[in-house]
C-alpha cells in the first residue's frame, strides 16, 4: 500500500505529561498500591526521553499537558493506534481511562490524520476494549495481543481499521502485555525477550508461524530490555531508546549488535515499576506520507 | 470414488493409453461412456500441437463455413456424432464470451480458447470456473470433461485468476499483467479484496490512467471517474482523491499504471487468499486467544489458501498460519478437512488439526484448492498422481505448470508485445453486447474497435482465433455444422492418434519454442503415512514415470507409466478412490532457489531409503537448484534451457556430501525433516531433467563397486558425442571425488578457478566455436585419460589439468553460475566450462565407499546453455555462428562407488553378452558383462537406451523409467552410473548434419 513502507519513519511524536498523581493507578488502585514511585524522578525521566525524541532524533514533539484527574495518561500509547494517515482511537479496558483519548483525539485531528473511533457503538456487544500497548505494527502487518486488557472484539476493530494489513492475535497470560517483551528494532527486527518459555512459544508463533515476512529477531536476555523505540528519523539515522544499562546489564550487548544505530540509553525505572516501558510514552506518527 | 483400477499397470500404448485410463478412472467415478475416448483426443491433441491452430481454425472455419471442406477431413471415422455446445464464458471484464465446444470436451478445451480469444500466453496463472448445484464456484477440471463437471447446470462459465503471483512484476506480459489487474479490481470492489481508503484512492487512481490515460482538463471535466467503481461503497470523497492524485499521474503509460495497481495491491493482507467458510474441530490450541475462555470447539473460521500456505481467520483476524513448508498433509473426509502439522520447535509429535466443512463438496473443494496451490506455489514441477495401489482416495492432482515452470516458459515468449485494448470494464452501466463480437475479427482484423462492444480487443498477432465464429450462427447452423464439425475432429484424431502424447507436450512447449521447458512433472507424491519404502519408490517414481514412457508393457513401469502418462495428458484427476485421503507432502524448497536440501537431507534421505533413487534425488537437487538460480537471476537466464544454440551447458553437480554439508546447508532453512528434503529433491530433479530433448540413455549396472568408468568410456567412445561431453565434465566432478579424501580441497581449488572463469567470461562469450573445439579437445583427451587410467586420482589430476586448460580456453563460465549459488559454484563452474556438453560426475568415493547402499550418488547435472545466462554476450554470438547443428546435452549419473575401483581392465572376461530390443522410439541395447576379478566376480550391465523421436516423446521419462526398471530386473545390483546424452536438431538449415 502507499501506506506500507518500511517501519520506523516517524516525524512527530505525541506524549503526556507526568501529572501529580503519578503512581495512583485510576480508580480502584490496588494494582500498584505497593509500589512507590519517586513522582519527580518519572518526571526527569520523561524529560530526558522526550528531550531525546526531540533533539536527538529531531522530531517534532507535541506534548499533552498532563491531567491530575488522569494520573495515568501519560501512557499515551495506549489510547490510539497510529498507521500512516488514521488513527485509531482505542477503548482502554478501565473506564476510568477513556476519558484520555479525549485529548489525544484532538490531537490527531489537528495532525489531520483520519480518526476512526471504536468507542461507543461497537462497544456493546461485550465490549471491544483495546490497548495501544498489545499492539504491535511492524510496518508489514498487526500483531494484537489478546490480553487481560484487550480482547478479540477490539482487535477486530483495529483489522477492520486497517484493512490492508493482516492482523494476528497472539494470546498474552497473566496480566503481561504484548509490547511488555517485544517492540520493534529495525524495519525488520523485532526486539524479543526470552525470558521465559511462555515467551518462547509466543515468539514462535509470532515469527514463525504467523508472519508470511521474514523478520530478524534480536534477543535480549532481560525482558524489560525487549522494549524500545526504533525510529529512523529524519536525518536517516536509526536511532534506537533502549533502557540504559543499570536496568538492563545483560541486554546492552545485543543492542550493540545492530550496526550503525544510534543508541539512546533512556532511564525507565519510575514507569516501570507502574508496568510501562519506554514506548508507552509515546505515539509516533509520519506526516511526511503525503501522497495524495 | 473407485479405489483403483488395474487398468493403468497395462497401459502400455504412451497416449493412447492415458487418455484411455482417464476415461476408465472417470468412468469408474461415474458411469459414463468409455468410449469416448476419440471424441476427446482431438480436441487434447489439437491444443497442444504446434499444428494444433491450423486444426482448430481449420475445425473452427469449417464448422461455420460449411460443410465443403468436410469430407476432407472425415474419412477416417464419421461414426460418432459431435454434440456442439455453447459455453458463456464471463470475461474479466464483465463481458461474456461465447464458445462452442464439443459437448464431451475437456476442461482445458474451453480454456485453451478462451485464451486464445484474450490473446494470453501466461495462461498457467488463469483458470476457469463455473458454478455448481449449490452455486458454489468450483475450478473447471482442466482434464475432465466438462460435461461432467457441470453435470446438469447451465455451461456458463468465468474466466479467473487462479494463482495469483505473489511478484506479479515477474510476469512477461503486460497483457497477463492488465488481466490480472481485471481480476483484483473486482476483488477489490465485490470485498474480496478489502482495502483501506487509502488504498482505494490509490488503486483507483492507477486504474483511471490505466484507462484513460492522462489527466485533461478539457476533455475530462470535473466528474470523469464517477462511472468507474473502485470500491464496495464509492464515496464522492474517494473519486475526489482518485482525481487528485490521477492529476499526477502525467506520462504514465497504462502498463506502467497497472504495474503501480499490482505493486500495490500485492502487499493487501488477503491479496490473493481464497477463502473458505468452516469451523474448528477440536481446540485448535492456542490458535484462539485463550482469554476468551471459549470452547474454541464448532467457532467459525475462514480457511484461506494462498501462495505460502493456509490461513487461519476468525473473522478478520488472522489466528493462525500454516505455511507449505509446515504441512504434511493434506486430506479430507466426508466434510471435515484435516492437516497434519509438523512438529514445532517444542513439540515432539506432528499434530492434526481438523476444520469441519459445510459439505463434501466443499471439504473437496478446499482440499483440492491446497492441492493446486501447493504444487503450483511450492513445486518445482507437479506431482504424479498417487499411485493406486499406494493409497487410497482421490487421485487429483494439480497438472499444469508451476510457477517456476510457467516462469521458465513465459520468459520465452519472444512475440512482440501484443496490442491489445484496455477497455473501460467495471463501470456502472456496462453495456456489453455478446452477439456483435466477432472473433474472427480479431484475427482479421487486429486492432479493432474493442471499445463499442465493451468487450476488450485483445489482437492477436500470429495466432488467430477462428475458434469462435460460429457461436454468432444460429443454432440451427449449427446443428448443421454440428455434423461437419464432428467430422472434422474426428478426422485428426484419427489421424494423429500416434501423436496423443504430443498434445501434453505441446501444450507445454508451444510457448517456449522448441524449449525444455515443459516439463513433465516429477512425479512423486510421497505421503507420509506410507511405509519408507514406498516413499522410496515414489522418489523413484520419477525414473518410473519417465520410463514408462519408454516401456511397453514391462510390469515395473506398468503403474508408473500410466499415471505418468496420465500427468502428460494433462489430466490431473483420475479416477477418485474410494477412501479420501489425499496427502500433499510438505516442500522445502522454494521456487526462489533459496532452498537447498542440505547434504544432511540428502543423506538422510538416502539412508532411509535405500533405495537407488533416493540417491539420484538427492543429487539432483543440486542441479535443480543451479538451474533456478539461472531462471531467477534475470529473465534472460530462463532462456538458458532454450537456446540451441549454444553448446555450453551448464552443470549442477552436486558435489556430494563432502563439500556440500558446509555450503549448501546455509540456504535450507525451513528443511527440518527428511520426508522434506525429498520432495524438494523431486522438484527439482523433474526441472532438472526438462530441458532434454533427445536423450540418449545409457545405463550401466556394475554390481560390485569395480570401475565401470574404463568400460564406460569406451562404450561411451561408441557414441561420440556423448562420450565428450562425459569426459569433460567429468574432470570437474572428478576431481571432487578424485581427490577422496581431499576432495573439499579439490571442491574449492575448483571454485577459484570457476571465478576466473567468470571473469573471462566476457571475453570468451563471443567465441562459441573456439569453445567447443576446446571442449571437444578436452573431452577428447578426457576420455583418453579415462580409458587407460582406471584410477581415479589419476583422472583428477588430469582433470585439474583439464581444467585450467579450460579456463584459459574459456572464459566462458556464465555469470549465472556465480549468481546461482554459491557451494554449487564449482559444479557450475566446472560446466560452464565444458563448453559442448554438461556433464554430472558424481563420484562420492569416500563417502560412498563406506555404505554401499547409498552408492547411487546420482549427480545430475543440467545442460543449460549459457547463452541465456550471459544473454547479450553469448547469445548474440552463437546466433550469428551458424555451426551449431545439434544441441547436444549430457547428463551423467555416477556412484561413487564405482569409482573406487579403479582398474577396469583388471577383471577376466567372463561372459558378454548384447540383447537388443526395440520399440517404436527406442531401442535399448543391453551389455552384460561378466568379469572375474582378483577373486570377485563382478556383472556389469549397460544399457543403451536410444531414444529417437521428436518432442513428442518424454525423455526425461525414458530415463527415469530405464533407471527404474535396471534397478527393479538387478534388485541386487547397484547404478553406478547413468549418462544421458541429448542431440537436438536446432534448424535444420543450419545444421551441418
Amino acid at each position: 500500500m502507499a501506506n506500507m513502507c518500511p517501519y520506523g519513519r516517524f516525524t512527530h511524536a505525541v506524549v503526556r505529561g507526568i501529572p501529580e498523581t503519578f503512581g495512583k493507578t485510576a480508580g480502584d488502585s490496588h494494582e500498584n498500591g505497593e509500589v512507590t514511585v519517586d513522582q519527580a524522578k518519572a518526571q526527569r525521566q520523561f524529560g530526558c526521553l522526550t528531550g531525546a525524541l526531540r533533539q536527538k532524533v529531531g522530531l517534532q514533539l507535541i506534548e499533552i499537558p498532563p491531567d491530575p484527574e488522569l494520573p495515568e495518561s501519560w501512557r499515551i500509547e495506549d489510547v490510539a493506534v497510529i498507521q500512516g494517515d488514521t488513527a485509531l482511537i482505542t477503548r482502554p479496558f478501565k473506564q476510568q481511562r477513556r476519558s484520555e483519548v479525549d485529548a489525544v483525539r484532538r490531537v490527531m485531528s489537528e495532525l489531520n490524520l483520519t480518526i476512526v473511533e471504536m468507542g461507543d457503538e461497537l462497544g456493546d456487544s461485550g465490549g471491544a476494549t483495546l490497548e495501544g500497548s498489545d499492539v504491535l505494527f511492524t510496518g508489514r502487518e498487526f500483531f494484537v495481543g489478546i490480553s487481560s486488557h484487550t480482547n478479540r472484539r477490539g482487535a477486530e476493530v483495529l483489522a477492520d481499521t486497517f484493512r490492508d494489513f493482516a492482523v494476528s492475535t497472539v494470546p498474552v497470560c497473566g496480566g503481561a502485555r504484548l509490547k511488555d517483551f517485544c517492540s520493534m528494532g529495525g524495519p525488520d527486527t523485532i526486539i524479543i525477550s526470552n525470558s521465559d518459555g511462555a515467551k518462547k512459544t509466543l515468539r514462535v508463533r509470532m515469527m514463525e508461524q504467523l508472519t508470511d515476512h521474514h523478520y530478524e529477531v534480536l534477543t535480549v536476555p532481560e525482558e524489560s530490555a525487549a522494549n524500545c523505540i526504533y525510529i529512523k528519523g529524519p536525518s536517516k539515522r536509526d536511532f534506537l531508546l533502549h533502557r540504559p544499562a543499570e536496568e538492563c546489564p545483560d541486554s546492552i550487548s545485543a543492542f550493540q549488535k545492530l550496526p550503525d544505530y544510534t543508541p539512546l540509553p533512556t532511564a525507565c525505572s519510575e514507569a516501570s515499576k507502574l508496568g510501562a516501558s519506554l514506548s508507552s510514552f509515546c505515539l509516533l506518527i509520519n506526516r511526511k506520507h503525503t501522497y495524495f | 470414488m473407485t479405489t483403483e483400477s488395474g487398468a493403468d499397470s497395462e497401459a502400455k500404448q504412451p497416449q493412447a493409453n492415458k487418455e484411455a485410463e482417464k476415461g476408465k478412472t472417470k468412468a469408474a467415478a461415474d458411469p459414463a461412456s468409455p468410449q469416448k475416448q476419440p471424441e476427446q483426443l482431438p480436441a487434447a491433441v489439437g491444443h497442444s500441437t504446434p499444428t494444433r491452430k491450423d486444426q482448430e481454425q481449420e475445425e473452427d472455419q469449417e464448422s461455420h463455413r460449411s460443410s465443403t471442406s468436410r469430407l476432407s477431413k472425415s474419412p477416417l471415422r464419421g461414426v460418432k456424432k459431435v454434440k456442439m455446445m455453447q459455453c458463456k464464458i464471463t470475461l474479466l471484464d464483465g463481458t461474456d464470451y461465447t464458445v462452442n465446444v464439443e459437448k464431451r470436451a475437456k476442461g482445458h478445451v474451453l480454456f485453451d480458447k478462451v485464451c486464445e480469444h484474450l490473446n494470453l500466453l501466461e495462461k498457467d496463472y488463469f483458470g476457469v470456473t463455473y458454478r455448481d448445484v449449490e452455486n458454489q464456484k468450483n475450478w473447471l477440471d482442466p482434464s475432465k470433461e466438462l460435461k461432467k463437471q457441470i453435470r446438469t447446470g447451465p455451461w456458463n462459465f468465468a474466466f479467473n485468476v487462479k494463482f495469483y503471483p505473489p511478484d506479479p512484476s515477474q510476469l512477461s506480459e503486460d497483457i497477463t499483467r492488465y488481466y490480472l489487474c481485471l481480476q483484483l479490481r473486482d476483488d477489490v470492489v465485490s470485498g474480496r479484496l478489502p482495502c483501506s481508503f487509502a488504498t482505494h484512492t490509490l488503486l483507483g487512481s492507477y486504474t483511471v490512467q490505466s484507462e484513460l490515460g492522462d489527466y485533461d482538463l478539457e476533455e475530462m471535466g470535473s466528474d470523469y471517474v464517477s462511472e468507474i467503481r473502485f470500491a464496495p461503497n464509492q464515496t464522492k470523497e474517494l473519486e475526489e482523491k482518485v482525481m487528485e492524485l490521477h492529476k499526477t499521474y502525467k506520462g504514465m503509460t497504462p502498463a506502467e499504471a497497472e504495474i503501480h495497481f499490482l505493486e500495490n495491491a500485492k502487499k493487501l493482507s488477503m491479496y490473493g487468499v481464497d477463502l473458505h467458510h468452516a469451523k474448528l474441530v477440536g481446540n485448535l490450541y492456542e490458535s484462539l486467544a485463550p482469554a476468551e475462555g471459549e470452547d474454541s470447539e464448532g467457532v467459525e473460521i475462514m480457511l484461506g489458501v494462498c501462495s505460502s500456505g493456509l490461513l487461519i481467520y476468525r473473522d478478520r483476524l488472522r489466528i493462525n498460519r500454516f505455511a507449505w513448508p509446515k504441512i504434511l498433509k493434506i486430506s479430507y473426509k466426508r466434510n471435515n478437512f484435516y492437516i497434519k502439522i509438523r512438529p514445532g520447535e517444542f513439540e515432539q509429535f506432528e499434530s492434526t488439526i481438523g476444520f469441519k466443512l459445510p459439505n463434501h463438496r466443499a471439504s473437496k473443494r478446499l482440499w483440492k484448492v491446497c492441492v493446486e496451490h501447493h504444487t503450483f506455489f511450492r513445486l518445482v514441477s507437479p506431482e504424479a498422481p498417487p499411485k493406486k495401489f499406494l493409497s487410497l482416495g482421490s487421485k487429483f492432482r494439480y497438472s499444469g505448470r508451476t510457477q517456476a515452470q510457467t516462469r521458465r516458459a513465459s520468459a520465452q515468449i519472444a512475440r512482440p508485445a501484443p496490442l491489445f485494448e484496455r477497455t473501460s470494464s467495471k463501470r456502472y452501466n456496462m453495456s456489453r453486447s455478446l452477439d456483435g463480437a466477432p472473433i474472427t475479427e480479431n484475427h482479421e482484423t487486429p486492432v479493432k474497435d474493442g471499445t463499442g462492444d465493451g468487450v476488450p480487443k485483445v489482437l492477436a498477432h500470429e495466432d488467430i482465433i477462428t475458434t469462435v465464429t460460429t457461436e454468432r450462427k444460429a443454432e440451427e447452423e449449427k446443428e448443421e455444422q454440428e455434423e461437419v464439425q464432428k467430422a472434422a475432429t474426428e478426422t485428426p484424431e484419427a489421424t494423429e492418434m500416434t501423436p496423443l502424447r504430443h498434445d501434453t507436450k505441446y501444450s507445454f512447449i508451444r510457448r517456449a519454442k522448441g524449449e525444455n521447458v515443459f516439463i513433465r512433472h516429477s512425479n512423486l507424491m510421497l505421503e507420509d503415512s506410507e511405509p519408507p519404502p514406498e516413499v522410496v519408490k515414489h522418489q523413484t517414481n520419477i525414473s518410473e514415470l519417465k520410463r514408462s514412457f519408454l516401456e511397453t508393457g514391462s510390469g515395473s513401469g506398468g503403474p508408473g507409466q500410466t499415471e505418468w502418462e496420465k500427468r502428460l495428458s494433462s489430466s490431473p484427476l483420475r479416477s477418485p478412490r474410494a477412501d479420501e485421503s489425499p496427502m500433499i507432502e510438505p516442500l522445502e524448497l522454494q521456487d526462489a532457489n533459496d532452498e537447498q536440501p542440505t547434504e544432511e537431507e540428502t543423506k538422510q534421505v538416502v539412508g532411509s531409503k535405500d533405495t537407488v533413487a533416493a540417491g539420484y534425488l538427492v543429487k539432483y537437487v543440486p542441479d535443480s537448484i543451479v538451474t533456478e538460480g539461472a531462471t531467477s537471476s534475470g529473465p534472460h537466464g530462463i532462456s538458458l534451457s532454450t537456446t540451441m544454440d549454444d553448446d555450453v551447458f551448464i552443470n549442477g553437480t552436486l558435489r556430494e556430501e563432502a563439500e556440500g554439508k558446509s555450503h549448501e546447508e546455509e540456504e535450507v532453512s525451513d528443511r527440518s525433516d527428511v520426508k522434506v528434503s525429498p520432495g524438494a529433491v523431486r522438484q527439482e530433479v523433474s526441472q532438472a531433467i526438462s530441458d532434454k530433448k533427445g536423450t540418449l540413455i545409457i545405463f550401466k549396472q556394475p554390481e560390485n563397486k569395480e570401475n565401470t568408468q574404463d568400460e564406460g568410456t569406451s562404450e561411451k567412445k561408441s557414441l561420440p558425442a556423448p562420450i565428450e561431453l562425459e569426459t569433460d565434465e567429468t574432470e570437474k566432478e572428478t576431481e571432487a571425488p578424485a581427490a577422496v579424501k581431499g576432495q573439499t580441497s579439490v571442491v574449492e581449488m575448483l571454485s577459484p578457478t570457476v571465478e576466473i572463469k567468470t571473469g573471462d567470461t566476457a571475453q570468451i562469450k563471443n567465441i562459441d566455436s573456439p569453445k567447443k573445439a576446446m571442449a571437444s579437445w578436452i573431452s577428447e583427451e578426457k576420455v583418453e585419460v579415462s580409458q587407460v587410467i582406471g584410477v581415479f586420482t589419476k583422472k583428477v589430476e588430469e582433470l585439474k589439468t583439464l581444467d585450467e586448460v579450460q579456463q584459459k580456453a574459456e572464459g566462458i563460465q556464465s555469470k549465472q553460475l556465480e549468481s546461482s549459488l554459491t557451494h554449487i559454484t564449482v559444479s557450475e563452474a566446472s560446466a560452464a566450462s565444458l563448453a559442448v556438453s554438461t556433464f554430472g560426475w558424481v563420484s562420492p568415493s569416500q563417502k560412498a565407499s563406506a555404505d554401499q547402499d547409498e552408492k547411487p550418488v546420482i549427480t545430475e547435472n543440467e545442460a543449460e546453455p549459457v547463452t541465456s545466462k550471459v544473454p547479450d554476450g553469448v547469445d548474440v554470438p552463437s546466433k550469428d555462428v551458424p555451426v551449431v547443428h545439434t544441441e547436444t546435452k549430457t547428463i551423467t549419473y555416477e556412484s561413487a562407488e564405482v569409482d573406487t575401483n579403479g582398474d577396469a581392465d583388471a577383471g577376466v572376461l567372463l561372459s558378454a553378452q548384447t540383447i537388443t530390443s526395440e520399440t517404436t522410439s527406442t531401442t535399448t541395447t543391453t551389455h552384460i558383462t561378466k568379469t572375474v576379478k582378483g577373486g570377485i566376480s563382478e556383472t556389469r550391465i549397460e544399457k543403451r537406451i536410444v531414444i529417437t523421436g521428436d518432442a513428442d516423446i518424454d525423455h526425461d521419462e525414458a530415463l527415469a523409467q530405464a533407471i527404474k526398471e535396471a534397478k527393479e530386473q538387478h534388485p541386487d545390483m547397484s547404478v553406478t552410473k547413468v549418462v544421458v546424452h541429448k542431440e537436438t536438431e536446432i534448424t535444420p538449415e543450419e545444421g551441418e548434419d
